[in-house]
């Protein structure tokens, strides 16, 4: 292979300077980015709707802890416009590769949410089918899922599928070697995926000035040969502009793309995590401001797309949703102590058999 | 077809796989136009097309991610790692994807594919090229683990290992590539796949051993005919699953045990093996069950490595220890007397 290191070819592939904008924090339209097509109006109501949606879930779910419900829950207010625009900007047969912060995603994806949290509930799998849904198991060992998701879009790239796969991914992660083993192989097969970087700014307690000395994350693609961009993560229209053009690109058969969306985390890393030992409260405020589902809102309803009731109808039925979950899981899960062997192979082995029978004797065995 | 090496039958193996089954990919590190640096892939890419089998850039958790990915996708890959001790970059995406992608997703998603791995000494290879790594592999719950000991083993363990619907680890003995059965793998000869085969038939004492210790207790067994105790041999050709039964009867049968592995000892394979047969022949023993292992040092420079690898004669020693004298088992004073 020729080197390309001519000016036209780096520049093609290198991020905007600053992040990509359609909508200042006050929900005032800037002047439109270069490159990047508005998203329709429909979609963009669509999308208030499931942040409305994807916000009481996240509530919710934060709630469920606290009652016992839920063993641990990390979650991800103030990056509902990545999640939300992660889905969307994805076909139904398109795959996505989810972290354990993207239950908001998968419950966007229309994932039930029960199913969404059977992990989270403390099982042992990931709850929902990811064959039927296109959704791999939600992912816990930071960047390994990356490279599962070059392989799997190189898997329909070989049969012919004009399938994407859209990889999320968190800041801390992008240090990890398998995010970069993943950016080479994706280069250089050409495969149709998406790596969405939601720069949240922590990893759990570690700020992103001690995780890179990259001037942006999205500038960790030109190393590569990939096609990278940088948005501003808390504007709605901006982000699923630049994932739907990622999307695209990456079907149009013309590669991977790697985005980055400047976000924050509102909420700890868990609800087990405690926030205050490592960033100031000041810090957190500036972020409220910048919130992208007010930002979003302010957006439509001045634009005439959306009024009281539209806001009304999309809370409706966000509490609606919660209502339901809240009922749905606040029955016991059922779980089959038996069911733990048999799925370590299609067919347990000879000591598994065995192994189950001694439980058997252990459960059934009378209480002295 | 003439008699083939080890290294032969694999390639062979790998190549009826890529006839029969379209889905099946061979990938890896220098596996394409050179047909790796054991020459396993050997004209693999110029036969079926660098569609099938290819280089991929150097990265062992790309490797075995990108596979786990295309299994996914409905593929079966096929990948080397090039080395034992290169595999450990890829020991994340084994141990938390490969082995667990099953019960993770409840039996929805399976991952047929295979992970081959040439390892083990007795080459004379520098450091990092030399390793007994079967033991991490093994301790995994969700991962298969084969090791061949013939050509018509690593024929067919190979051919078995792709059509399985689980990951497989494919542990290839180096210095068994250039060894040479009578004839070449025809039909299916061997017991089926999770069996162990009894090797040699003894009554005198059992040998449990796999992989690159096969033929070293055949040669002691030889060995010890000659001075009249009657040794059996077992290979167990799978790891996991374990063949408890094979091992079993044959110890019942004997009486005595040796476990005979080339890797390091502690906390070994042969001490799992170790631990079961005394579980389960404690009444037909008479004789503790040892171990002939390597030592427990970073495997040794290729001009000590002599030192280090369990050799017929240590396997002798160990025999000796077996109390015949002591303890003589029925049997045997049966057999002396008649
Ligand atoms: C390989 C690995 N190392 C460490 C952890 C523990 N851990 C879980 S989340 C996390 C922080 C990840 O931060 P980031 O990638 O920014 O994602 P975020 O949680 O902010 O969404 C760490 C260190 C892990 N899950 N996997
Ligand atoms: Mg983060």
């Amino acid at each position: 292979m020729s080197v390309r290191t001519d000016r036209q070819v780096v520049d093609g592939l290198l991020p905007s300077p600053v992040p990509v904008r359609f909508v200042a924090e006050d929900g005032t339209a800037v002047e439109p980015p270069t490159g990047y097509p508005a998203p329709g109006d429909g979609q963009l109501l669509e999308a208030y709707r499931r942040m409305v949606l994807g916000r009481r879930f996240d509530r919710q779910a934060t709630a469920l802890t606290k009652q016992g419900r839920l063993a641990v829950y990390p979650s991800s207010r103030g990056q509902e416009a990545c999640q939300i625009a992660g889905v969307l900007a994805l076909r139904e047969d398109d795959w996505l590769f989810p972290t354990y912060r993207d239950s908001v995603a998968l419950v966007s994806r229309g994932i039930d949410p029960v199913e969404v949290l059977t992990l989270l509930r403390g099982d042992w799998h990931c709850g929902y089918d990811p064959a039927a849904t296109r959704v791999a198991p939600q992912c816990t060992p930071l960047a390994t899922q990356t490279i599962h998701a070059v392989g799997l879009a190189e898997a329909l790239r070989r049969k012919g599928e004009d399938g994407v796969v859209m990889a999320f991914i968190g800041d801390g992660g992008t240090s990890e070697g398998d995010f970069h083993e993943a950016l080479n192989y994706a280069a250089v097969l050409h495969a149709p995926v998406v790596f969405f970087v939601q720069n949240n700014k922590y990893a759990i307690s570690v700020p992103l000035a001690r995780q890179t000395a990259a001037p942006a994350l999205a500038y960790k693609g030109i190393g590569y040969g990939i096609r990278s961009e940088q948005v501003d993560g808390n504007d709605l229209v901006a982000t699923l502009s630049v994932l739907t053009t990622a999307v695209e690109h990456a079907r149009a058969g013309e590669g991977p793309f790697l985005v980055e969306a400047h976000t924050y985390r509102m909420d700890a890393h868990t609800n087990a995590d405690d926030a205050t030992r490592y960033r100031e409260p000041e810090e957190v405020e500036r972020w409220e401001s910048a919130d992208p589902l007010a930002r979003l809102e302010t957006h439509l309803r001045d634009r005439g797309l959306l009024d009281a009731e539209g806001i009304a109808s999309a809370h409706e039925a966000a509490e609606e949703f919660a209502s339901r979950l809240r009922d749905a899981m606040n029955a016991e899960p059922e779980t089959d102590p038996y069911e733990l062997f048999d799925h370590v192979f299609a067919d347990p082995t000879p000591q598994l058999r065995e192994q189950r029978a001694l439980l058997a004797s252990e459960l059934t065995a009378p209480e002295d | 077809m003439t008699a083939m090496t080890m290294a032969q039958a694999l390639n062979t193996a790998l190549r009826d796989a890529l006839r029969e089954d379209e889905r099946v990919l061979v990938f890896g590190e220098d596996v394409g136009p050179l047909g790796g640096v054991f020459r396993i892939t050997d004209g693999l890419t110029t036969e079926f097309g660098e569609n099938r089998c290819f280089d991929t850039p150097l990265a062992e958790a790309g490797i075995v991610g990108l596979a786990v990915g295309m299994a996914m996708g409905g593929f079966r890959p096929v990948v080397e790692m090039q080395f034992d001790a290169f595999a450990y970059p890829a020991f994340e995406q084994i141990a938390s994807h490969v082995a667990k992608m099953r019960n993770r997703t409840r039996g929805r998603l399976s991952l047929p594919m295979v992970i081959r791995i040439p390892y083990a000494g007795g080459i004379g290879g520098v450091e990092h090229h030399c390793d007994s790594s079967e033991a991490y592999y093994v301790h995994t719950p969700g991962l298969k683990v084969v090791t061949p000991a013939t050509p018509d083993d690593a024929y067919w363990l190979l051919r078995d290992a792709i059509t399985d619907p689980d990951p497989v680890i494919f542990m290839e003995p180096k210095r068994l590539y250039w060894s040479k059965d009578e004839t070449a793998p025809g039909d299916r000869r061997a017991a089926g796949f999770g069996r162990a085969a009894v090797r040699r038939e003894g009554l005198d004492a059992t040998l449990v051993t796999y992989g690159p210790g096969v033929p070293v207790a055949l040669q002691a067994a030889e060995a010890a005919a000659g001075d009249g105790i009657d040794l059996e041999v077992v290979d167990l050709r799978t790891l996991v699953p374990f063949d408890d039964e094979t091992v079993v009867s044959s110890v019942r049968k004997t009486g005595r045990c040796v476990v005979v592995q080339e890797a390091q000892g502690f906390a070994g394979v042969g001490a799992e093996i170790a631990a079961r047969v005394q579980e389960r022949c404690f009444h037909s023993l008479a004789a503790p069950v040892l171990r002939v292992t390597g030592f427990d040092i970073p495997y040794p420079p290729p001009k000590l490595e002599r030192s280090h690898l369990p050799d017929a004669d240590r396997i002798l020693d160990a025999v000796d220890r077996l109390q015949f004298d002591d303890a003589p088992d029925v049997l045997h004073l049966a057999r002396e007397a008649s």
